[in-house]
């Protein structure tokens, strides 16, 4: 039994994860003040995935990455990488498909906590900066667990994307969706039913563990 | 010494209608501010602390120019550092009690007597979700002290306090507000109960 796929799913999760982390915090807090009709568009382009078919957004993905002309092009002869069929590619795209999942609950979460909050902290002469990593990130610490645990689970469940710009390569490109996928086409079912039986185990212990640490850990200081 | 000549466009469910102050108060007085719901009152406490803009107007502070639309001036808020009591206290549901206070100084010495003066030293450990209302509004006033502000801004700072207690601390902050010699605005439904602290008054109507 080959189990690379589910460590090649895994590691694209946790990678994605993280950097999502990284890009959605301030981007959330940015989008949760103020409205204009910027902001607006940002935010329809970062839900765009929820609603779009995957292999959409993989197409486009494939065309922009491609090596032969464009951004893939220029990316390829400065810094010498390439997007398509790589697994560098997975992690972009994944960025980009789960990024409502990460963003929303935060950008929701931080909207939700009263002005004054951050009012109170400013005039105590607290930096925005300050201010986001004491007071307002300590009073949304459940919805950034949700926000994560839903990331890393959507990454997981990726397939049309995945399959669009990472194709099927073996120990590069196939995740468990794909193994499955791949494992269907060839008549070998056994193998199919333990990825996917793996893949089922994992997603829903991932998220009856936020439901339970939600209720009884986390509870929103605010409620 | 505080001179505040503002305009600002106020929206109400009657309407719109415009904000119009012109006041000047000396400095380390205590002044009640008093006028009918939604004449601007907790406004012009959010327009002096940065949090807001007014449209029109000047707001000199102690001989600093907090805010100017001719010359473009508008410090933000951290720089104003006016203590600054909301109305729905605006706690850090996060931080204990002593955590508020050493958000907001590092001096330990000043933490002790303000938890004194609020009489919550035995609540020091206790989130503001296991404190009373009125412990809860006492620390939101030990909070803005805690940065020994020049200028104070407490928006019905007693209401949530019964009437032995409020005695007890408005005594208190009498001397803290004599020592700092901070100049103190109160908005207040309910004039009389200040009548303790001060006889300057301003109406908003």
């Amino acid at each position: 039994m080959d189990l690379t796929p589910i460590y090649l799913t895994l590691k694209l999760a946790a990678i994605t994860t993280l950097l999502l982390l990284v890009i959605g915090l301030p981007v959330a807090w940015w989008l949760s003040r103020g409205r204009s009709f910027f902001k607006i568009a940002l935010e329809a382009i970062i839900t765009m995935p929820l609603v779009l078919p995957p292999s959409v957004l993989g197409f486009y993905l494939l065309l922009a990455f491609s090596p032969l002309h464009g951004i893939g092009l220029w990316l390829q002869k400065t810094f010498d990488v390439q997007f398509v069929f790589s697994f560098k590619g997975l992690v972009l795209a994944s960025i980009i498909y789960s990024m409502p999942f990460m963003i929303g609950p935060i950008k929701s979460a931080l909207q939700q906590l009263p002005a004054s909050l951050s009012q109170a902290s400013y005039s105590l002469g607290k930096s925005r900066w300050q201010t986001f990593v004491k007071v307002l990130l300590p009073n949304i610490k459940p919805s950034l667990l949700t926000a994560v645990v839903l990331t890393f689970a959507h990454t997981l469940g990726e397939f049309g994307v995945v399959l669009m710009i990472g194709g099927n390569i073996p120990g590069v490109t196939r995740v468990a969706s794909i193994a499955v996928y791949d494992s269907v086409e060839q008549m070998d079912y056994h193998t199919a039913n333990v990825y996917s039986l793996i893949l089922f185990a994992i997603t829903f212990v991932l998220v009856i563990a936020v439901f339970i640490f939600n209720k009884y850990q986390l509870k929103s200081p605010l409620e | 010494m505080i001179s505040i000549d503002i305009e600002k466009k106020l929206k109400s469910y009657k309407g719109q209608h415009i904000l119009q102050i012109k006041q000047q108060f000396a400095a380390g007085s205590i002044t009640k501010i008093y006028g009918p719901s939604g004449a601007g009152k907790t406004t012009l406490l959010k327009t002096i602390a940065g949090f807001t803009e007014p449209e029109r107007g000047k707001i000199i502070v102690n001989d600093v120019v907090w805010f100017d639309t001719e010359s473009k001036i508008n410090l933000p808020p951290q720089k104003r550092m006016a203590g600054f009591v909301f109305q729905d206290y605006a706690l850090f549901p996060n931080m204990t009690v002593k955590q508020h206070l050493e958000y907001a100084t590092t001096d330990t010495e000043w933490i002790n007597r303000l938890l004194a003066i609020g009489k919550l030293g035995p609540f020091a450990t206790h989130k503001p979700e296991y404190l009373s209302g009125g412990q809860q509004q006492r620390l939101a006033i030990l909070r803005a002290l805690a940065i020994k502000p020049k200028l104070l801004l407490m928006d019905e700072p007693f209401s949530a306090l019964d009437p032995e207690s409020k005695s007890a601390l408005i005594n208190e902050l009498k001397t803290v507000f004599e020592e700092l010699k901070t100049t103190v605005l109160i908005v207040t439904h309910n004039p009389q109960e200040l009548d303790g602290l001060t006889k300057m008054e301003m109406n908003i109507s």
